[in-house]
């Protein structure tokens, strides 16, 4: 089977979709004939069904990935040559850019030019970035005395497993792949069963790019049955999961019986802390793209913003005005300046909806949004208007709980150790922002955060270069920058005995 | 008057556009003095090309160009930087077929010798280019509440040195970490082969690469190269070439401003061969160690120690494999070994082989000119029952090894280590932990097991002793082209 179907997007383009399980470098039924509908969240039409892989298709692809790195990939295969075919990548991935965001945004919901594009493009810098540390990887060699030295190699696992979310499919996507790749691992990514398109073409690329049979394997599948199954399969080595806290811990425990090593990215709520001593305009706009750009469907979104008291009302009045000028609603094809598309499914937007209703009842002050937009051309789709709350406190499950959307809330502080204190009291440990002009400050506020990362003077400001992850709840191991490499291989130790003889 | 001129490939008959002016700010122009000087052909002695020939004024015009040109390059961010290297690297890779054969004509390397140099070329610019991210630095927890942190910053304008022997792999290997670091380079190629690097200049500017950045002019060591080394404005020079003129460099670097040095020189390197080698393979390594690039080779392995067990049997292998190297115009097919690359070398290897035979030595094979025009010599081995010939002691940089006998380990890593050199080894043995032992006993730079010649780009590359200071090639090639800042931040107790 080799099985496209030919796709119109919002803007006329037709391109053709493969809808198979990518194994082999093929793309094939699944073993039941059950499908997946991919829906368009701006008018919850089907867009078209793709094959859904069962534990047997799991299988199948573990099996592949497992041959391709026994026969190919571990030993026949240099460094340098993986290097070059990442690049080679890197260049389809450049080549084939529009479409690639048209596909993102169209299945995901992402506003076209203000999303999507900017997502391929950071899918386009990974690549590169990994396809030149594919021959820098290096061990170490330890001298022990006259008669012993030892060398460390950092191998690869075999066969990664990888499951990715619905928020950047392409970009999660590609944030695993690389540096697995690139460490010499061969893998089988699941993508989430909202958003299977993007990847599904992209194998498209990977075939193109030259890459061995099996080494790369693309599954359209349910958490429940194929995440489970590759969770669970023995031949997998590592899992790789990015979604849920709650389904963070599900992975973990699966993972438990064959010892896999895990690596969790998981949900957060982080803090934006706005000191007085701040720019103040600054601070606005950046706590607005913290919680508001893609939707707010961000891991590291900074969906509590703690006020210092004195400027506390001057910063609600600026970042309301902004939100509304700046944050336009609009569906993703519409037009350029769309900022805050569709929530991504239906059941993702009515689970909005309820911690709105849920921050009105425990007495949050509702200063913007709040309710789903009322125009026709959103009543089919699942929009949810930019919401702020105010005067929350800590103990509010608008405060405490990760909403997923653009709804944020914001609470104030009178010293800097309660804005640690607040920003502390949360079982996440994602990311945090600190907006103030004082360096000193900055830098001990980021000292004292239980983050994984801390931006300062700015939010979700992510580069490709440094490392990303989480501490507590928010899950371990760290992707991107040179630790996202580390983080596909183990170290083996290699002992040579020159002379101590027995 | 147009700066180029048309050279033909000997036997192929193909032609190209050689350019012959200096290359300063992306331009080719004329030499101030308005000097020339000719370039030949080491296969047939015939002219290729007048070039213009720079001196201590086009030297101060190159400085205040790449000077200029530092301050935008150094701020680019390392993918920018990269981005053009990889462009530079995807065009040699485009004319890789032209600029071998011009390498080839100009060095009298086989070409065979001359496409290994150029896939070197091709893949370690590609590598450069991915390096970008590589360049940072560490951030240090020291308990005291205090910010560190270091980072890694360009030097500034660097000059560059490079011999005739190995032209463009040179440049390559110069240019490449220079530039992606964030430096801007003159590099002042060999005068007797600097056809590649002026051709490949022209790829500098075609990869959109800013004026200024790289520089390449062309001069005599006496007035060129030494204004380079003397300059108060070049921060940093690297020189490949003799242990003689390295020396030279050195001192002129500090009389000057101190600049930075690094230095690849000249090697003896031993190339040992254990009882219980595989003897077929030994005898490729030795042959390869001795006999690529017609022995100009810094890390050449031109004394052999062969272990007596197996003494009698290999030097009869080596001798047969010497005497089947054929020995030709590099356009020819089948030739190994080209023409030795100036005349003032090809002079110097037979004035060693004179030396060698009034100094006693035995020659077993060769020892002879081939032909009475263009430089070539015989594949010549050198029997040596002493260790203090000159022949054994000092580089002759030709297709020339001596061969002696050892006894024991202890004894042959003695003799190996018995040079002032230490640029490489060579260790042949299946008993790897023998070899391995050796290895780490042996004072050298880099120690082949079982191989010789045998270079990667992942892997550095430098001397010990007076073979050198600093290592190219590797992650280290980048210590050499930045330099340390450390940052340490006193933040006021915050608590307000």
């Amino acid at each position: 089977m080799s099985k496209e179907v030919e796709i119109t997007l919002p803007n006329g383009t037709k391109y053709l979709q493969p809808t198979g399980l990518f194994i082999n470098n093929e793309y094939v039924c699944g073993s039941k004939g059950n499908l997946i509908d991919s829906i368009d969240p701006a008018t919850g039409q089907v867009i078209c069904s793709v094959e859904c892989a069962e534990e047997l298709d799991v299988d199948k692809a573990v099996q592949a990935a497992k041959a391709a790195f026994y026969d190919v990939w571990k030993d026949s295969i240099s460094p340098s040559e993986r290097g070059d075919l990442l690049y080679k990548l890197y260049e389809l991935t450049k080549a084939n850019k529009d479409i690639l965001a048209q596909i993102e945004a169209f299945d995901s919901g992402k506003p076209l030019e203000t999303n999507a594009v900017f997502d391929i493009d950071e899918c386009i810098g990974v690549l590169k970035y990994y396809a030149g540390w594919a021959d820098k990887s290096h061990g170490e060699y330890i001298p022990i005395n006259k008669d012993k030295w030892c060398l460390t190699k950092h191998e690869p696992f075999g066969v990664v497993g990888q499951i990715v979310p619905w928020n950047y499919p392409l970009g999660m996507a590609i944030w695993k792949i690389a540096p697995a790749l690139a460490a010499g691992n061969t893998l089988v990514l699941k993508s989430a069963e909202n958003t299977p398109l993007s990847i599904l073409y992209f194998g498209k690329l990977i075939l193109e790019a030259g890459f061995p049979p099996g080494v790369v394997n693309f599954i359209s599948g349910f958490g429940p049955i194929a995440g489970s199954a590759l969770a669970t399969h023995q031949d997998v080595r590592k899992i790789a999961f990015t979604g849920s806290t709650h389904t963070g811990r599900i992975i973990q425990k699966l993972a438990s019986d064959t010892l896999k090593a895990v690596t969790l990215e998981c949900g957060g709520k982080s803090p934006l802390l706005v000191f007085k001593d701040c720019d103040l305009d600054q601070a606005v706009k950046w706590a607005a793209i913290g919680i508001f750009s893609n939707m707010g469907q961000i891991c590291t979104s900074t969906s509590r913003i703690y006020i210092e008291e004195e400027i506390y009302q001057e910063f609600l009045n600026k970042y309301v005005i902004h939100v509304k000028q700046e944050y336009k609603q609009g569906l993703p094809f519409e037009h350029k300046d769309v900022v805050v598309g569709p929530q991504v499914s239906k059941l993702q937007r009515d689970k909005i909806l309820e911690y709105i209703e849920i921050g009105k009842k425990e007495g949050a002050k509702l200063l913007l949004g709040g309710s789903k937009p009322l125009e026709d051309k959103y009543s089919q789709g699942w929009f949810v208007e930019p919401t702020i709350f105010s005067d929350v406190n800590n103990k509010m499950r608008i405060v405490r709980e990760e909403i997923f959307g653009p709804v944020v809330v914001c609470g104030k502080f009178k010293t800097q150790e309660e804005a640690i204190k607040l920003a502390n009291d949360t079982e996440y440990g994602l990311g945090a922002a600190v907006f103030t002009k004082d360096n000193s400050k900055a830098f001990k506020v980021a000292d004292a955060i239980e983050a994984g990362m801390v931006w300062i003077n700015s939010s979700n400001d992510s580069d490709f270069h440094v490392p990303f992850g989480g501490v507590k709840m928010s899950g371990h191991g760290r992707e991107l920058g040179d630790y996202g490499l580390n983080t596909y291989t183990q170290a083996k130790a290699i002992h040579v005995n020159t002379g101590f003889l027995l | 008057m147009s700066l180029s001129t048309t050279i033909t490939f000997p036997i192929i008959g193909e032609s190209y556009v050689q350019p012959t002016g200096l290359f300063i700010n992306n331009e080719f122009v004329k030499a101030r003095s308005g000097k020339t000087f000719k370039v030949t052909s080491p296969i047939d002695e015939s002219l290729l090309a007048e070039l213009q020939q720079a001196d201590a004024k086009d030297v101060e015009v190159a400085v205040d160009a790449a000077e200029a040109a530092f301050k935008k390059w150094s701020a680019l961010t390392p993918d920018d930087r990269s981005e053009y290297v990889r462009k530079l690297a995807e065009l040699i890779e485009r004319d890789q077929d032209i600029i071998t054969k011009i390498e080839s004509l100009d060095n009298g390397k086989s070409l065979d010798s001359a496409s290994w140099d150029l896939n070197m070329v091709v893949h370690y610019l590609k590598s450069c280019a991915g390096y970008s991210d590589f360049i940072d630095g560490r951030s240090i927890d020291t308990g005291d509440g205090y910010l560190n942190y270091t980072r890694r910053e360009p030097l500034g304008v660097c000059g560059q040195i490079i011999p005739w022997n190995f032209p463009i792999m040179m440049w390559a290997w110069k240019v490449g970490p220079a530039i992606v670091s964030g430096n801007t380079v003159i590099l002042k190629p060999a005068s007797a082969t600097p056809l590649s690097a002026l051709y490949t200049a022209q790829l500098v500017k075609e990869a959109g690469i800013p004026p200024g950045v790289v520089n390449i002019i062309p001069g005599s060591g006496r007035s060129c190269g030494n204004a380079i080394v003397h300059h108060k404005r070049i921060m940093k020079v690297a020189f490949t070439g003799s242990t003689e003129v390295g020396r030279d460099v050195m001192v002129g670097a500090g009389e000057s401003n101190i600049k930075k040095v690094t230095l690849e020189l000249g090697g003896k390197s031993p190339n040992i061969v254990f009882a219980d080698a595989n003897l077929e393979l030994a005898v490729q390594n030795v042959v390869t160690g001795v006999l690529f690039n017609g022995g100009e080779v810094c890390c050449a392995g031109t004394r052999v120690y062969v272990q007596d067990a197996i003494y009698d049997k290999f030097t009869a292998m080596l001798k047969k494999a010497f005497e089947s190297i054929k020995v030709g115009n590099p356009f020819e097919k089948g030739v190994f070994q080209g023409a030795q690359a100036t005349p003032d070398q090809f002079q110097t290897v037979l004035d060693y082989i004179q030396i060698g035979v009034k100094e006693g030595a035995k020659i077993l094979t060769g020892g002879k000119r081939i032909g009475k025009r263009g430089y070539f010599v015989e594949p010549t081995i050198f029997l040596t029952d002493r260790e203090d010939y000159r022949i054994v002691k000092e580089e002759i940089f030709g297709p020339v090894t001596t061969l002696s006998k050892f006894s024991t380990v202890d004894q042959v890593v003695e003799m190996a280590n018995d040079s002032t050199f230490g640029l490489a080894a060579g260790v042949n043995s299946r008993d790897i932990n023998k070899a391995i032992n050796v290895a780490h006993r042996l004072k050298a730079g880099t120690v082949w097991v079982n191989t010789y010649n045998d270079l990667h780009h992942q892997v550095p590359f430098g001397g010990y002793k007076q073979s050198g200071i600093g290592r190219e090639m590797g992650v280290e090639a980048f210590e050499n082209y930045t330099q340390v800042k450390a940052i340490r931040v006193k933040l006021e107790n915050p608590i307000a």
